[in-house]
């Protein structure tokens, strides 16, 4: 069973204002017809001073869902409209000594509930900006949907992206089976293909993370109007992780023909312009490494958009690229 | 007053005749049974009569037609993942679409590898269309995966039928028996079915502890690999005192047999009757001319199902629901939107699964304790007016869904 704070059981048992207001003068109705949660809010506002006199729920939903409810009615009372707008649903959660992560979108109901009976007042149209999904990450309760909103907006192509953006799967990493294929789908749809990172600790040797960019705040990020994918991104643009996944495409994309020859291509190190790769089997030592190292080195610069330099590092002798 | 506990499909108290027979395997019988010495005799051949009181429960030809296992998961997963090894060439699954996820959540991930996984759908009391199956029956179906029993709402499926039809089109068939096994007779040696999921716990044994019954000569490729333990076909030193105690859960189950096809079917029928004869707007899930005799699935309609069980809890009855609260998830269970429930009464379905243990007293007690509850829950429900649903209440109530 849930993990309910004593606050949120009291007000589950024996709700605050409970019923509609006869006298109301506001109503919000809403609700998620997927989690199976509704309220309509009833308030009665003074129209002088605009203070929240009384107010009412009718809920149909969980205990949590239930709770919210009553608390939200007891935290307005008393308050100007202006003020009660500034409720978030994180006040409301508080006031309840916290809920479960599943549990939070029954808070974000209860401040849509006041938005939408505040709007009804005053003769607004309510904005709806609010959608959610199915819960990818437990640890900082982040859904599907601001995770897809994200990924799409920025242009995300690894986990590690979407925790830095999202904060999903920055905690016990239990969800990043499910953020991957969220990244193979949405990666698909763009024309790319999801690259997984090796084990991480391996990832750190062979690729050098040099210090990134201060990550974006979430909720920005899933607000910001989605930025034109560009086809060849120009330099600099891309992220030390999102340049070296692209490299590691390229030479994925090399790979198959490389190996129809009994050869392959390993990618070691990047280091600035300097773009380390490992040749094996065919390849290595014989006339054509250096013009397979040509093309690589062209693929590269077509698709970065910038100029790189392969470099082959092996235990046979160093081959130069034929023209550099 | 003690707590009333009507939660046995979810899982069972284990029975202290079981306790007392599996104790001793955690103290003086600790021997691995595959040693030569008399410490690992005397476990081996506790292991071989439990083997065959397990056989005889489901009434199996062979006693080695009997793989323990560690959970009913492990037997469903080894028994799907087992026909797709065994037969590379056929890519196609046929399965149900109100599976336990155990079989659900396997089979959409064969999905997303490139297996053709037909889900066959249910009508409004969770009932099967023949028809459609048979027209699915080909050379490329690996499996036939369809349970025995649902956990929610206790609904039978025509599973010697199916099993028949699979095997005479040359298909392995498995059903997921987990919630039928000691609750129902069953006789396997004489039924087309190839391979049988079942869970101790289900029936007064342990927890982590199931069965995989694999009909002799059924193609077979184990999912762990390594000594050989069962043939071979399970590898892993045996869970000696679990399989103990289910082999003891096994002959208490046949013994009861009869008890739970009267008595507990009888106070089933009781609660039933009784909670709609004082409940308006609450109806039966499934079909209740052909379930399991443990099992009553009732919705309550424009209330919730988490609400209905914290009061219910509090009240001191442990039961189960539908609700897509209890579970994590947003949506309601997959099984009542499979029937076609609506959502103001499918989030609001709550699962009473009675056992042996269930007294005429508590049954009494329920029925006292759940009207008032649902009463007071739809006094706070937006669709709920004084003594009945508001009028054409999808319309009076209509929010703005976030
Ligand atoms: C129909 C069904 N199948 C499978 C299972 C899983 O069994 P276990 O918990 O032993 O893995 C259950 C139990 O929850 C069940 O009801």
């Amino acid at each position: 069973m849930w993990d309910y704070s004593e606050k949120v059981k009291e007000h589950f048992y024996n709700p605050k204002n409970a019923g509609a207001l006869a006298e109301a003068n506001a109503t919000g109705d809403v609700g998620s017809i997927s989690c199976g949660d509704a309220l309509r809010l009833t308030l009665k506002v003074d129209p002088p001073t605009e203070i929240i006199l009384d107010a009412g729920f009718q809920t149909f939903g969980c205990g949590s869902a239930i709770a919210s409810s009553s608390a939200l009615t007891e935290m307005v009372k008393g308050m100007t409209l202006d003020q009660a707008l500034q409720i978030t649903n994180q006040d409301i959660a508080d006031y309840l000594d916290g809920l479960p992560p599943e549990k939070m979108h029954c808070s974000v109901m209860g401040r849509e509930a006041l938005r939408a009976a505040i709007a009804d007042y005053r003769g607004e149209v309510l904005e709806d900006d609010h959608e959610e999904g199915a819960l990818v990450c437990k640890c900082f309760a982040i859904d599907e949907v601001m995770v897809r909103d994200t990924v799409k907006a920025n242009n995300l192509s690894s986990v590690e992206d979407v925790t830095n953006y999202t904060k999903a799967g920055g905690g016990c990493s239990s969800c990043h089976e499910k953020i991957e294929s969220i990244l193979t789908e949405m990666m698909a749809e763009r024309g790319e293909v999801f690259v997984p990172a090796p084990v991480k600790g391996k990832q750190k040797k062979v690729v050098p993370v040099k210090p990134k960019e201060e990550p974006a705040p979430a909720k920005v990020a899933a607000q910001a109007p989605a930025a034109p994918a560009a086809a060849a991104p120009a330099p600099g643009k891309l992220t030390t992780v999102q340049r070296i996944r692209r490299i590691e495409m390229v030479l994925e994309a090399i790979r198959p023909n490389l190996q129809r020859d009994h050869g392959d291509v390993e990618l070691v190190d990047v280091d600035g312009k300097n773009v380390y790769v490992k040749l094996s089997g065919a390849c290595t030592g014989c006339q054509l490494a250096s013009s397979t190292l040509g093309g690589i080195q062209q693929r590269l610069m077509e698709d970065l958009g910038e100029f790189v330099k392969v470099v082959p590092v092996s235990a046979n002798a160093p081959v130069t690229i034929a023209g550099m | 007053m003690s707590d009333i506990y009507l939660d046995n499909n979810a899982t069972t108290k284990v029975d202290p005749a079981v306790v007392e027979a599996m104790l001793p395997f955690f103290t003086e019988q600790f021997g691995n049974p595959s040693s030569l010495h008399n410490f690992g005799n005397r476990v081996g051949a506790a292991l071989k009569k439990a083997r065959q009181s397990v056989q005889t429960l489901l009434g199996a030809e062979h006693d080695s037609e009997i793989i323990f296992t560690s959970c009913g998961t492990e037997s469903d997963s080894t028994a799907i993942l087992s026909a797709l090894k065994a037969q590379p060439e056929r890519k196609e699954i046929i399965t149900t679409t109100v599976e336990h996820p155990a079989i659900l959540t396997l089979c959409d991930q064969l999905a997303t590898e490139g297996y053709t996984v037909h889900k066959l759908e249910v009508d409004n009391r969770g009932r099967l269309d023949l028809d459609v199956y048979k027209s699915l029956l080909s050379d490329n179906v690996a499996i036939v995966s369809v349970m025995w029993a649902n956990n929610e709402t206790g609904t039978l499926f025509p599973v010697l039928e199916m099993a028949q039809l699979a095997d005479e089109a040359g298909i392995l068939f498995h059903t997921d028996a987990v919630q039928i096994v000691g609750k129902l007779p069953i006789d396997l040696k004489s039924a087309s079915i190839h391979m049988l999921s079942l869970s101790g716990h289900k029936l007064h044994a342990p927890k982590g502890v199931g069965v995989l019954y694999l009909k002799r000569g059924t193609r077979f490729r184990p999912l762990l690999r390594g000594g050989h333990q069962e043939r071979g076909r399970r590898a892993g030193t045996e869970n000696s005192a679990s399989i103990v105690a289910l082999g003891k859960a096994a002959e208490l189950a046949l013994q009861h047999m009869e008890h739970e096809n009267t008595v507990v079917k009888a106070l089933r029928d009781k609660l039933q009757a009784g909670i709609l004869a004082s409940v308006p707007n609450a109806f039966v899930t499934g079909d209740p001319d052909n379930r399991l005799p443990n099992t009553l699935n009732i919705a309550f309609e424009y209330i919730e199902g988490e609400a209905i069980l914290l009061l219910l809890n509090k009240a001191g009855i442990a039961a189960s629901s539908g609700s897509a609260c209890t579970s994590g998830s947003l949506e309601p269970s997959h099984v009542m939107r499979a029937m076609g429930i609506p959502y103001t009464a499918a989030h609001g379905t709550v699962r009473f699964s009675l056992s042996r243990y269930t007294t005429e007293d508590e049954i009494d007690r329920v029925i006292v304790a759940v009207p008032p509850i649902v009463a007071q829950l739809r006094k706070l429900s937006p669709y709920w007016s004084d003594n009945g649903p508001v009028a054409e209440p999808e319309k009076a109530f209509a929010p703005v869904y976030a």
